[in-house]
């Protein structure tokens, strides 16, 4: 196959700004399932809730999506507090997480696309902003601010919330609380509360996700399940937890996904999420960067 | 006698009177209502065979069902001859092979790891079907349905509701024979112990292996018969999220420890479902489903047959 250099080049960029994207739609599950052994799979579904906030808010009421997305944090950080403190109680406490664990979070994840459905139907929405339209041009690269406006955003919440962890009291406790949570008690800190805090930020992150989403692609309720693949198979590859990793994890897969698309079609992307996720759990199982 | 051979003489006598009492009420509905309730016995048993005995949850089970329909689109246009029992066979013996394939990639490893790989996997198979022209791609394959039953005189329906019936008294023999065996104690094992198991000298990988094709197999058999059933089969209706929820929904409802258990949620819950399509809406009767799946693992962690085991 002839290569042509502009293509190439084109399909290389593109697939970086989406890896970007797809750092910030991991991040929330690299907290969750990498840092907590939470198997949020229901992720992606508030994800999509995420865009749909964004959609409401710019839609009737005119906000700009990314930045009403910033304001309704809390919420979702609520949200995810309410959330784990039925797991918590449910589960974790009697010692029986595993499969009840997974089919209750896959439960939400099917009541929160029904209810989408339900309430918005199956349509395809947009979101209307400045940056959703027009390119910057350097040499023969295009470079949409469709996708560079939310891979800028990415890199400030990914980096935002490595400081956080890394910095803060409570952020190393999320750190410590997955390696050893009798250790952090006789720190005088309560496992059960700073688990708490780390879902609700992992849940907060899916509104600025959702937010930048629905920026870079139409949505509707049930593309939630196409993130499922694509969210494991990063945060795995990054080594469960490492946010460095899961950058670096995302631009692969974004670069990957771009390249397929371009020269094989835009049908076949799905496809090489899970080829990766395969590949990965049967030859790496601790992923590209982990140290388990 | 045997308790095996007596189980199933008996189911078989539940069956005969189960197609009886259909052919009394003597309305079609009631065959295309009743063979959706089968389907989904045929379904969670299966599931429960991996998730309920050895502790494994799948949630791919859209993908093996809808590998099990293509494979009967494939030979219909193939081999339009070939009876529907060896195409079923057929569809179970791939299904059951692509089981066995993901299972030894990833069933080494922790179990979540297998879950996540399942639910994946059902994303590129959809992805493959999208793409084969041969079976419709994504306009999706009409397919059809005889006029009437090839072995009794009667509408095609009601062979259809014939073949997952007995489908359906093979899967729970399977299923129940397996929970009084050696193979079931190992499974058992599995569950509550996976390392002690291991050291104990079960061979946790192989049984693992064993129950992901059976139960994938028997997934691809309950699947195979869905091209006739519905007569237009796309990518997005075979690959429904709602299979997945409702077979995992229904052995957690019933109960996943006993054979017992998923045949009592699949009877009831499809039941319920067929009955709220009907009268509220689809959306609503899924949104039904969801709503006891969370609220039974919260509520009810045994299921219904935990009720009557206090």
């Amino acid at each position: 196959m002839f290569l042509s250099f502009d293509l190439l080049s084109n399909a290389l960029v593109s697939g970086l700004l989406l890896g970007g994207f797809y750092a910030a739609v991991t991040i929330g599950v690299s907290i969750s399932f990498g840092m907590l052994d939470i198997v949020n799979i229901a992720h992606p579904a508030f994800i999509i809730l995420g865009s749909y906030t964004a959609y409401i808010a710019n839609s009737v009421f005119g906000f700009d999506p990314i930045l009403s997305s910033i304001v309704l944090m809390p919420a979702f950080y609520l949200l995810g507090v309410a959330i784990y403190y039925i797991y918590d109680v449910s589960f974790e406490r009697r010692g029986d997480a595993s499969i009840r664990g997974l089919a209750f979070f896959f439960g939400l994840l099917f009541i929160t696309e029904v209810t989408l459905v339900l309430v918005f139907g199956v349509d395809y929405r947009l979101v209307d902003a400045p940056y959703v339209g027009p390119s910057l041009h350097v040499g023969v690269i295009d470079l949409p601010l469709r996708l560079l406006v939310p891979f800028l955003v990415s890199m400030a919440l990914v980096g935002a919330l490595q400081i956080y962890i890394s910095r803060t009291f409570i952020g190393r406790a999320i750190q410590a609380v997955a390696q050893d949570p009798s250790a952090l008690r006789l720190m005088a800190a309560d496992p059960s509360r700073i688990k708490r805090i780390a879902f609700g930020l992992s849940i907060a992150s899916a509104s600025v996700a959702g937010a930048i989403l629905i920026i870079i692609q139409p949505v509707e309720p049930s593309i939630a399940r196409d993130y499922i693949g694509r969210i494991f198979a990063i945060c795995v590859m990054g080594g469960l937890g490492s946010f460095g990793g899961t950058v670096l994890a995302a631009m692969i897969l974004g670069i990957m996904e771009s390249l397929t698309s371009t020269f094989y079609g835009p049908s076949w992307s799905p496809a090489v999420a899970f080829g990766f996720l395969l590949l990965t759990l049967a030859v790496r199982p601790a992923g590209l960067f982990g140290r388990r | 006698m045997n308790g095996n051979v007596r189980f199933v003489l008996f189911s078989l006598l539940v069956a005969a009177a189960t197609f009886g009492a259909a052919l009394f009420i003597g309305n079609a509905y009631v065959f295309f209502a009743g063979y959706v309730v089968l389907q989904y016995i045929v379904l969670a048993t299966a599931w429960n065979i991996l998730g309920g005995f050895t502790g494994y949850v799948n949630f791919g089970t859209a993908a093996f069902f809808a590998l099990g329909a293509y494979t009967t689109v494939v030979l219909h246009k193939t081999m339009p001859m070939l009876p529907l029992p060896a195409m079923m066979l057929v569809g179970g013996v791939i299904s059951g092979l692509v089981g066995l394939g993901m299972g030894y990639l990833t069933l080494r490893l922790r179990g979540t790891f297998f879950s996540i790989a399942t639910l994946a996997m059902a994303v590129v198979a959809q992805t493959l079907i999208t793409n084969w022209n041969f079976v419709g791609g994504s306009r999706g394959a009409y397919i059809i349905r005889p006029a009437a039953s090839p072995i009794f005189t009667g509408d095609y329906i009601q062979y259809l509701f014939v073949v997952m019936l007995l489908l359906s008294v093979i899967s729970v023999s399977i299923a129940r024979s397996i929970q009084h065996s050696k193979l079931g104690y190992g499974f058992a094992a599995i569950r509550d112990d996976e390392v002690a198991a291991e050291a104990t000298g079960v061979p946790t990988l192989k049984l693992k292996l064993i129950a992901t094709a059976l139960s994938g197999g028997l997934m691809g058999m309950a699947g195979a018969p869905l091209p006739y059933y519905v007569t237009y089969l796309d990518p997005a209706s075979g690959f429904s999220l709602s299979y997945a929820v409702n077979t995992i929904a229904m052995p957690l409802i019933g109960g996943t420890a006993t054979w017992l258990g998923p045949v009592i949620g699949a009877v009831l819950l499809g039941t319920l479902q067929q009955v709220a399509t009907v009268t509220i809406s689809s959306a609503l009767s899924l949104l039904l489903v969801g709503v006891l799946l969370v609220g039974f693992v919260i509520a009810a962690p045994k299921g219904i047959v935990g009720w009557f085991k206090r």
